[in-house]
């Protein structure tokens, strides 16, 4: 078993990754204006604003599943019981005594198992939801004639702000998360180069090194 | 998308012909532009003494026009609701301003569409009124009628302190120079009624005042001289002296539209010629679109109305009337300051007290365009605000769409024994019982009631009121129209409206709130956790190595 620098995020993960951000983070800027909360850009330019961003991250779902699905490497979100516990553990005790980190990232495991359970939550609760009340609500001339339509339009907006508020939630931890241990630069890197430091079985090693060497850093 | 095109270019072409016709000017001559000119014909070259005399000639050609005009609501008064079955019509009912027009005929008549109808107990055919052509068709400018002859023109020699039924001081009206002129009315012909509702410039609509004479476009883009130039009647179309366009029974939307290519539409609603989708095929254009199955076009693009420099009077409480100085004389008090910079009374002994709005915004309500009366024959609560006019409408059925209205604000009298609205003689110069001449109530409801025909127990007492007007003229600029967020706000201007969703009203209901919450937990947790990572540095440094 190594340690080595391996290109875990590739090009299209990098981008979608930073893509949705910056959708998310206007999204949420303009939902939270719609909602009543700041007045900071009139309605109307918001309601536009937040329609194509909402559209345009649609729109990068659907190449993200396509993708996830394709390459595989949707098995990085597979829940695991195993090593949960230390991991939040670590977060709410051993993190102040200076303990370390208990989870090594590996090649087909990029993700520890708190990171990966949360991730898929978000992919599969929270992510649906809200495009799927926020699509609900961009259509709401399609199906106002509906029985207690207006009803179902309150549970609509209630759970895309609830959605909304969850997502923001997750912001907050995930950004923090990131000065945890390393320097938040150090965290913040693998996400724009794509290599991150994982452990390698001789095997993985091997592969990389003869088949797939643009992938894997020499030793330094 | 090729049907929106083919509407588009279609109305491209339907707007440009008229444009065409209207930027070459005004024929210099009315009628000019027509097959007859009016000023050529013997019979309107002689000395006319009086209106009917007009009329007479008028009808020696136009031999359909009196049948026609007679049948009209403008000379008959009287509207038979098909959806409510009352009986309606300025004969009929009570409203907020001057109060009925039995007992105060001369006055009111002036500006009947006739000549001498002087009492309510007979219809105006039955009076034996004449339709009077000229108070619609002259074109001279120089026609109207005295404000308190039953509609005859103010004729040499004209009284002392005469005036019109625009309030302006009389002139003698030289009747063959207006018969000579006639064309098609302009805003002037309907404005000097219409205008002047409620006895004053713009006090009962709100939405039609002087300023629509000649209105800036921020004031009216149909109506205004750099806009469309519209008469009444490009809206209002006519037919055979009947025109489209109800307060009693208003469309308060046309599923219709422009209809099919080409199609004539005898209708005044708005979509007769924007049509349903009237909104640019855009993003915006869309969602906009999506709001024209709730909301009447005059909502959004009316934004305020008096506008124009002209204000409306928006409260009118009759109860405290009759008020005299010290000498025993009428006070009259005029405090508000028009933008045009008129004065407009504040307290009359006559009428009361007013209050007055200018650019003001509209009240609004699901409306299906019924529009029913507290007629005098009806029960009232008087420890409630009563309706004059309840406007019918919800938001559940077809056809209703959410209308600015102007509500006027009022305290008027009523029998107190037999909880009924009353009518009021208010006018009556020669008269020891009018309430302008003698103040004293009680005499004036008692003629008022006699003048009616009702029966009156002798006690009355004053009630507070409102009365409804749609809005649907001084259509602004669409860049002036109503901003999403005017509505889409805490206390919008929809506020309380049942049956819409509307975001942006409540960002702090149960689901923003406890979303907040999450979010604020979220951001205390990670502080709280950074604070002891701070407060209690390790030895070695939290690592993942």
């Amino acid at each position: 078993m190594t340690e080595r620098y391996v290109k875990v995020y590739p090009r299209f993960e990098r981008f979608w990754h930073w893509a949705q951000m910056l959708l998310i983070v206007i999204l949420l800027f303009t939902g939270l204006g719609l909602n009543g909360l700041h007045g900071a850009i009139p309605f109307g330019p918001a309601v536009m604003i937040h329609t194509m961003a909402a559209l345009a991250l649609i729109v990068l779902w659907v190449f993200a599943i396509f993708w996830h699905l394709t390459t595989g490497t949707w098995k990085h979100y597979v829940p695991s019981r195993d090593g949960l516990l230390k991991v939040a553990r670590f977060y709410v005790w051993d993190i102040f005594k200076g303990g370390p980190h208990p989870y090594r990232k590996a090649y087909w495991r990029k993700h520890n198992p708190l990171q990966a359970i949360t991730y898929l939550a978000l992919k599969i609760i929270l992510f649906p939801a809200i495009w799927i009340t926020g699509l609900l609500a961009l259509g709401w001339n399609l199906w106002e004639d509906a029985p207690n339509a207006l009803a179902l339009a309150g549970w609509v907006t209630d759970i895309h702000l609830l959605s909304a508020y969850a997502i923001a939630a997750f912001i907050v931890a995930h950004v923090y998360l990131l000065t945890v241990g390393h320097s938040f630069r150090a965290h913040v890197k693998p996400m724009i180069t794509g290599f991150e430091k994982v452990t390698l079985t001789p095997e993985e090693e091997a592969y990389l090194e003869s088949d797939e060497p643009e992938r894997i850093r020499p030793r330094t | 998308m090729i049907r929106f095109l083919l509407s588009l270019l279609l109305t491209m072409l339907a707007v440009a012909g008229p444009l065409a016709a209207q930027q070459s000017g005004a024929p210099a001559l009315p009628g000019a532009d027509s097959t007859a000119d009016h000023s050529k014909f013997e019979i309107l070259k002689k000395d006319f003494k009086t209106g009917p005399e007009v009329t007479e000639a008028c009808l020696s050609c136009h031999n359909n026009a009196d049948d026609q005009v007679m049948h009209s609501i403008h000379f008959k008064w009287e509207f038979e609701h098909p959806e409510t079955g009352q009986l309606l019509g300025k004969r009929n009912v009570i409203n907020a301003f001057c109060g009925s027009v039995p007992g105060n005929e001369p006055r009111c008549t002036s500006c009947h569409a006739g000549y001498g109808w002087d009492d309510m107990h007979q219809s105006s055919a039955e009076a034996g009124a004449t339709p009077d052509c000229l108070v619609c068709h002259d074109r001279s400018g120089q026609y109207t009628k005295a404000d308190d002859r039953s509609g005859h023109p103010p004729l040499d020699p004209v009284p002392a302190k005469s005036k019109t039924i625009t309030g302006a001081p009389a002139w003698a009206v030289d009747l063959g120079k207006a018969a000579r002129s006639v064309g098609q009315p302009t805003r002037a012909n309907c404005g000097n009624c219409h205008f002047y509702g409620g006895g004053g410039d713009n006090v009962k609509h709100g939405d039609l005042s002087s300023a629509l004479y000649e209105p800036a476009l921020s004031t009216d883009v149909h109506m205004s001289p750099e806009g469309g130039d519209f008469t009444c009647s490009t809206c209002h179309v006519s037919d055979r002296h009947n025109w489209a366009g109800s307060r009693y029974m208003a469309q308060a939307t046309d599923p219709h539209g422009t209809g099919k290519p080409g199609e004539a539409r005898t209708t005044a609603t708005c979509e007769s010629c924007h049509g349903n989708t009237p909104h640019p095929a855009n993003i915006k254009g869309l969602k906009l679109n999506d709001h024209t199955d709730t909301l009447a076009c005059q909502s959004c693009h009316i934004p305020e109305f008096a506008r124009g420099g002209v204000a409306t009077k928006t409260v009118w409480d009759w109860s405290t009337a009759g008020k005299l100085d010290e000498q025993g004389r009428a006070i009259a008090i005029s405090d508000y300051l028009e933008a045009d910079g008129d004065h407009r009374h504040t307290y009359l002994s006559t009428k009361g007290d007013f209050e007055w709005g200018e650019n003001v915004t509209p009240h609004y309500a699901w409306f299906d365009g019924v529009v029913e009366y507290t007629t005098g024959d009806r029960k009232i609560d008087p420890t409630q605000t009563v309706e004059i006019n309840p406007i019918h409408g919800t938001p559940d059925a077809e056809g209703n769409r959410i209308w600015p209205f102007k509500r006027m604000e009022g305290r008027q009298a009523y029998d107190s024994q037999l909880n009924e609205l009353v009518y009021t003689q208010v006018w009556g110069p020669d008269t020891d019982t009018a309430l302008w001449t003698n103040f004293d109530w009680a005499k004036a409801i008692d003629a008022g009631m006699k003048a009616a025909g009702e029966e009156y127990s002798g006690e009355f007492g004053f009630v507070d009121t409102h009365m409804y007007w749609p809005i649907a003229h001084m259509v602004a600029p669409a860049k002036d129209a109503v901003e999403c967020e005017s509505c889409h706000a805490r206390d919008g201007r929809m506020a309380g409206l049942a049956g819409i969703n509307m975001p942006g009203t409540a960002p702090f209901d149960w689901a923003g709130t406890l979303g907040l919450a999450l979010f604020l937990s979220a951001l205390g947790g990670v502080l709280i956790h950074a604070a002891i990572r701070v407060l209690r540095p390790s030895k070695n440094g939290a690592s993942h190595d």
